[in-house]
């Protein structure tokens, strides 16, 4: 079976870039548009990796990572934060928080899929 | 490659060219310096069996094999043995379109000098001693002609005669 | 001197390779259609060809290349024959793609697009217009392998922060063969363990082309948190000379080098020692004997890696460094000359010298040495353009193609024995309809083969079919003047007029030869590499072009001789033999100069008088026989000084009206001493011999 990753993002194209890049790869995808409907999904669904974001409304990237580490079902899960260069102290929070790895934005679709395959496999 | 052909004074009035001046046959002859390789005192030659008589026979230049010519032979004018003021001055000339280093015997040599071009004058086309196309142009210092040697013109191949 | 390499230079070259490959394996393929090897190499030389050339720019060859592989796709599925038509069909579009890798912007769009369009009805492939997918293919950088050392400890939370250590071991797998060793010294008692913990370390040692950075790349998410170095190791070259445990366990930081020291003291087995002595855990032991191991087996890649080593140069670097051999050559010439009258210690140095020089120029002269099989190949597909052109059916064979020849050489040759080739096709091969008149097989035989011999190589091309006409040549020859009527010559003379200029007796004028011009040519061509050229015949049966060439152009075997105080080199591969002319002799043969050597009548040329050396001859005299093919002349000489090693230097354009000398070299003196054209000397001396005969 296809593994699945959530891509969190409140922009529209990039989540449409990384769906599209990891659908290409053989990947199944679900999407949410910030923390608060991440989390939301995960109550009702169970995914492989989670592709975040780190600025976005309502819940950010940091604090979703840390309340999804809180879930049992998503203790050994992956998260890739997407940051940008100017954010690298962020690096060091998401990796606190408990991100498994990160990529710097903007990316292209086969460092993305790498970051993916180091992570999952 | 460079035009052949005997240049127009005219054409370089202003500015003077640097020439090696030479002797032959009591004349003064000269170079452009810029064709000039080296000056090199007599050394033994090695005369070549049923050559043409403007070909004196080759030299080792530092590992290159060069051939010395005799300017007397090509200008008509008669043989003469070497004295201890005979030089080989070493010229870079077109020979069938390819680069060559070709030695000339001149019985002396003079100096490196500079021609004001104004001093130049065109060949004249009748009253020459010698074979105008050889010539480039005549210039004068003083009381003196000084003839500039088309050398290119002097080792074309085509010129078998000789 | 060195020119910076451009990698579209590289792929310029890697595909005039590629193609000249394929070409070769094209023209095998016609002749054995369903080898499935000979199509997967084929197809295989067009995808590295597309892919490549999407790389580097070469759009258009690449998508044109494209087209040509998909039929060889379908020749390799089994869709498709390799057929005449689609080898003949391929082998033009080897020529567009070379203009298309060459000078992409004379490539004629409409010629390719026909030859697609062919492809096309062929094949059933698409035609043009569909875009090629062609996917470039990563060029595997040509650094050597390196092996590097990983000791990574990851931190104890790795996994609950959804790391997985697995992951980033199979990752350092794909760069490169590993050995693993688990280390597990901080593995708690049982109960005290986490189970989302990771307590378990890893010693890596990976083998791999790729950079430093590489491996960094691995571990980007986990370096900051985890115990990490990335050492690397140096490879012996000898797989012998791998380090020893102790020095592993040291370097390591492991073990001290006193225990090591220590332990020493009382073999049998280091490791085992250490470890009861409680100096290094098991598995540490184990990790350092993992690296000795993987140390070993990266050498022993290597050494066979280095075994079939070879370097590209370009050929002006060999021919400079030729050229600086030949200057050492004669500078150590010098050098003898004075040391022999020096102390013993400067004449054994110079004997050194003299050694290392020898052999210096025999490495350089074989380093420019190619197998004659390089140009020969290339005839292959000259014959069959050829065969198809004339409508004769030719079967071409081959002998010899591993005779080594000095790249010059082979260079200078491709045009005349092309020539050659053409004319044996054209007017040595009959048709298929003669031949069977004839009883004849109806395919003809062309055979090229080479052979070494002495200093020389010798290059044939024989074939089948009728034989010179003698009586033809003899009329053509009277009539242009070349003979007198009633002249009494042997055939080797007579088969010679043919290289005579404006000689041609073919009574068609054909777009393939037989204008008259040409065998002359191909004699200019081989007295320019100091060859001969032999021609034997049989009516009937078919002729024999032999060619005779010297191995290499530079440097050659001389025979040092003397007349006055002048000196002249003799190529040795000429000489025969040096005997003596007695004054007797000398008198005797005044006015015919004729020796007796064992029974044969030799003539003979006095250089004194053919060089107009001034002075009187000595009263014994050295006559040294020279020979070309079956000819044989003495040339008078004062004095044999011995022999020399000449470098040949080319006499400049004003001597080229010059007769009977090849070059000049410089002797130990430095001064310039002439280089005898044999050849020419033995035409001149047949020509005396005629006169002489004649009165």
């Amino acid at each position: 079976m296809a593994k699945k990753i959530l891509s969190v993002d409140d922009s529209a194209s990039v989540r449409q870039m990384v769906t599209f890049a990891l659908e290409t790869a053989g990947y199944e995808t679900v999407q949410a548009e910030d923390g608060r409907e991440a989390l939301a999904l995960l109550k009702t669904t169970t995914v492989d990796m989670i592709v975040t974001d780190l600025n976005m409304p309502n819940l950010n990237g940091i604090d979703l990572i840390k309340q999804v580490r809180a879930l049992p079902n998503f203790k050994f899960v992956p998260i890739v934060l997407l940051t940008t260069e100017s954010e690298d102290s962020k690096k060091a929070e998401g990796k606190a928080a408990g991100a498994t790895g990160w990529i710097v934005k903007p990316f292209k679709q086969d460092q993305l899929l790498a970051v993916v395959k180091k992570l999952l496999g | 490659m460079r035009d052949s052909n005997a240049i127009d004074p005219r054409a370089t009035d202003g500015e003077a060219v640097q020439v090696l001046t030479l002797g032959l046959g009591g004349e003064i002859f000269a170079i452009e310096t810029e064709r000039v390789r080296e000056v090199l005192d007599l050394i033994p030659i090695t005369r070549i069996p049923n050559s043409r008589p403007f070909i004196k026979g080759l030299i080792n230049v530092r590992g290159k094999v060069i051939t010395v010519t005799d300017l007397r032979v090509k200008f008509g004018m008669p043989p003469m043995p070497p004295t201890a003021e005979s030089r080989i001055v070493v010229t870079e000339v077109q020979v069938e379109g390819v680069p060559t280093l070709v030695g000339a015997l001149a019985d002396q040599v003079f100096e490196a000098t500079e021609l004001p071009s104004a001093s130049m004058e065109e060949v004249p086309r009748i009253g020459m001693r010698w074979r105008t196309e050889f010539i480039r142009a005549i210039g004068k210092r003083g009381d003196d002609f000084i003839i500039i040697a088309d050398i290119d013109q002097v080792f074309a191949a085509a010129d078998a005669v000789h | 001197m060195a020119a910076a390499v451009n990698p579209a230079d590289v792929f310029r070259q890697e595909a005039a390779e590629l193609l000249a490959t394929l070409e070769t394996t094209l023209l095998d393929l016609e002749a054995a259609p369903n080898d499935k090897d000979l199509v997967d190499q084929a197809f295989r030389s067009l995808h590295t060809l597309k892919g490549s050339g999407a790389m580097f720019g070469w759009e258009a060859l690449a998508d044109f290349t494209h087209h040509v592989e998909s039929a060889f796709q379908k020749v390799r599925d089994g869709v498709l024959t390799a057929s005449h038509d689609l080898i003949s069909l391929t082998l033009a579009s080897l020529d567009h793609i070379r203009v298309l890798l060459e000078r992409p912007e004379q490539a004629d769009r409409v010629r390719g697009d026909a030859l697609l369009a062919a492809f096309a009805d062929l094949a059933g492939t698409h035609a043009p217009g569909v875009k090629a997918a062609a996917h470039a293919r990563p060029v595997a950088a040509a650094c050597q392998t390196k092996v590097f050392r990983i000791r990574w400890r990851p931190a104890r939370d790795m996994m609950a922060f959804g790391g997985n250590p697995l992951l980033l071991l199979n990752e350092l797998r794909e760069l490169g063969p590993c050995t693993v060793t688990p280390i597990v010294d901080r593995v708690p008692p049982l109960a005290e363990i986490d189970p989302a913990g990771c307590y378990l370390g890893w010693d890596v040692m990976v083998t791999t082309d790729k950079p430093r950075s590489a491996i960094d790349d691995v571990f980007i998410f986990v370096a900051s948190d985890s115990e990490l170095t990335i050492d690397e190791l140096a490879v012996e070259d000898d797989a012998g000379a791998a380090p020893r445990l102790g020095e592993i366990l040291v370097k390591r930081g492991d073990v001290a080098a006193r225990d090591i020291e220590e332990e020493l003291g009382h073999q049998p087995r280091l490791g085992a020692m250490l470890v009861q002595a409680g100096k290094v855990s098991g598995d540490r032991v184990a990790s350092a004997l993992g690296e000795q191991k993987h140390l070993r087996e990266a050498a022993k890649v290597r050494e066979t890696s280095t075994a079939g080593n070879t370097i590209r140069v370009p050929a002006e670097r060999l021919d400079n460094l030729m050229d600086q051999v030949g200057e050492l050559v004669i500078a150590q010439a010098r050098l003898m000359q004075i040391a022999g009258g020096g102390s013993p210690l400067l004449k054994s140095i110079a004997e050194d010298i003299e050694r290392l020089a020898g052999e210096l120029r025999d490495t350089t002269m074989s380093v420019r040495m190619l197998p004659i099989g390089t140009l020969f190949s290339r005839f292959r597909r000259v014959v069959h353009d050829l065969s198809r052109e004339l409508g004769k059916s030719v079967e071409l064979t081959m002998a010899g193609e591993e005779t080594e020849l000095d790249k010059t050489v082979i260079e200078s040759l491709n045009d005349p024995m092309v020539h050659l080739i053409r004319n044996a096709m054209d007017h040595g091969l009959g048709t298929s309809e003669q031949r069977r008149g004839q009883g004849k097989p109806e395919t003809g035989r062309l055979h090229l083969s080479a052979v070494h011999s002495g200093a020389s190589v010798l290059i044939t091309i024989s074939d089948d079919g009728k034989g010179l006409d003698r009586v033809a040549i003899r009329a053509k020859a009277e009539e242009r003047g070349m003979l007198q009527p009633g002249q009494e010559i042997t055939d080797a003379e007579l088969f010679g007029c043919i290289f005579l200029p404006g000689f041609s007796t073919a009574a068609t004028v054909t777009s393939i030869s037989g204008r008259g011009v040409g065998m002359d040519v191909v004699k200019r061509a081989i007295d320019g590499l100091r060859g001969t050229i032999e021609v034997s015949s049989e009516p009937g049966k078919g002729t024999a072009i032999t060619l005779k060439l010297p191995l290499t152009l530079a440097i050659i075997d001389g025979l040092l001789v003397k007349m006055a105080d002048e000196r002249y080199i003799v190529p040795l591969s000429a000489v025969e033999e040096c005997v003596e002319l007695t004054s007797k002799e000398d008198h005797r043969s005044d006015g015919r100069s004729f020796l007796n050597i064992r029974g044969e009548i030799v003539a003979f040329v006095r250089l004194r008088h053919l060089f107009e050396v001034a002075g009187a001859a000595p009263k014994i005299q050295k006559v040294v026989i020279v020979g070309i093919g079956q000819s044989r002349i003495g040339l008078v000489v004062d004095q044999v000084l011995g022999q020399h090693q000449t470098v040949i230097k080319s006499l400049s354009r004003l001597h080229d009206d010059q007769e009977g000398f090849s070059g000049a070299t410089i002797l130990g003196d430095g001064s310039v001493a002439l280089i005898l054209d044999v050849p020419h000397l033995v035409k001149f001396a047949r020509e005396r011999e005629t006169a002489t005969r004649a009165a």
